[in-house]
């Protein structure tokens, strides 16, 4: 089984060194997308060992998302990780992210921030059960306008979603095959939700560790990206 | 009325450089003809607006510059939609070229 991460990266010089070293240790290949990045970001995610595609313009993380699944399919994966850039993400959730995969339960695994873990992961094994910290550290505004566009998802697919913005999935090579993403901006994440639903294609989420530090929020998207996305879905709708 | 006079130099001006846009072989003779027939309805109607009272009152409307008016909302509506529709696709077609290219330097990297 070939698992391949996609790291879509905008200007991440600060984080992209580590978080693709983290990566790599839990997959078989690191693909990054430098979606026109005008700092070291290319380079330095080179040098940490990863596969480096260039935007040479900024298209938004969606068209970096596509961009670096079609890579990751031409390279021949099983599976595929997708996984923030800012660090955000814990490289340990990896493993379990990828287990209903490899055991063919889904076909895509969805990171929650908001779901509560059930059962200890893994204890039939001795190893330390994963604790995400699920409550702590998302700030409050955040919070609120991640649970309304979490609702409006639900609303529109009537699919039971806890966090539709969580940049870290797992997509079984069929999925990501049929999943195409047509939304360059922020909207993807909901567009991947509707294409879940319309492809019926079968997903789980999975509680995962969401760290905030100052960096995260300050490269984070502002709140008023949140109307951008709105209209981004109605008039790609409109377009189709 | 001194806005006449205005508007009236103003199309002229107008006509003027439809004509040398035409001449320089840039407009074809059907846009040439579209456009002089567009510019002196305006210019009728600027010289005498009570004549387009006429029309506006046959479609249930009260005054002449009211149509208009609304005439040119409906229009500047449908031009701004199909431009965000047309902006949407150009965007998308952007970030096709711009995957290609990405996709394509990665193969000869390699």
């Amino acid at each position: 089984m070939k698992i391949i991460a996609v790291i879509p990266a905008y200007n991440e010089s600060k984080t992209i060194g580590w978080v693709v070293k983290e990566v790599k240790e839990k997959v078989d290949m690191v693909v990054v997308v430098d979606d026109g990045s005008s700092d070291q970001t290319n380079e330095l995610a080179k040098k940490a060992g990863a596969a480096v595609l260039k935007h040479f313009l900024n298209r938004g993380q969606g068209a970096a998302l596509q961009t670096g699944i079609i890579f990751a399919l031409g390279q021949g994966a099983d599976i595929i990780i997708t996984f923030d850039a800012d660090g955000q993400h814990d490289a340990n959730d990896i493993e379990r992210m990828v287990q209903p995969l490899l055991l063919d339960e889904v076909d895509v695994v969805l990171g929650s921030r908001f779901l509560k873990p059930k059962a200890p992961f893994d204890s039939a094994q001795g190893r330390q059960s994963p604790k995400p910290k699920v409550k702590s550290g998302i700030p409050i505004s955040k919070r609120i306008l991640l649970k309304i566009a979490t609702w409006l998802t639900r609303l529109y697919t009537g699919l039971p979603i806890t966090d539709v913005h969580n940049g870290f999935r797992g997509i079984s090579r069929k999925a990501a095959e049929l999943i195409e993403i047509k939304q360059d901006g922020m909207a993807h994440a909901s567009e991947i939700i509707e294409q879940i639903k319309k492809h019926q294609l079968k997903f789980k989420e999975m509680p995962v560790n969401v760290i905030y530090t100052d960096y995260t929020r300050k490269k984070g998207q502002p709140l008023t990206n949140s109307f951008k996305i709105i209209w981004d879905l109605i008039f790609g709708r409109i377009n189709k | 009325m001194i806005i006449q006079i205005i508007i009236i130099i103003f199309i002229l001006f107008v006509l003027s450089r439809v004509i040398y846009r035409f001449k320089r072989g840039e407009i074809t003779s059907r846009e040439l003809v579209i456009w002089l027939v567009f510019w002196l309805l305006v210019a009728g109607a600027v010289v005498m607006p009570k004549k387009t009272d006429v029309i506006s009152q046959w479609l249930g409307v009260e005054r002449g510059a009211d149509l208009l008016v609304y005439l040119s909302i409906i229009v500047l509506f449908f031009i701004v939609f199909k431009i965000i529709v047309k902006l949407e696709k150009i965007d998308k077609d952007i970030t096709k070229i711009v995957r290609e290219t990405a996709l394509k330097r990665k193969q000869k990297d390699e």
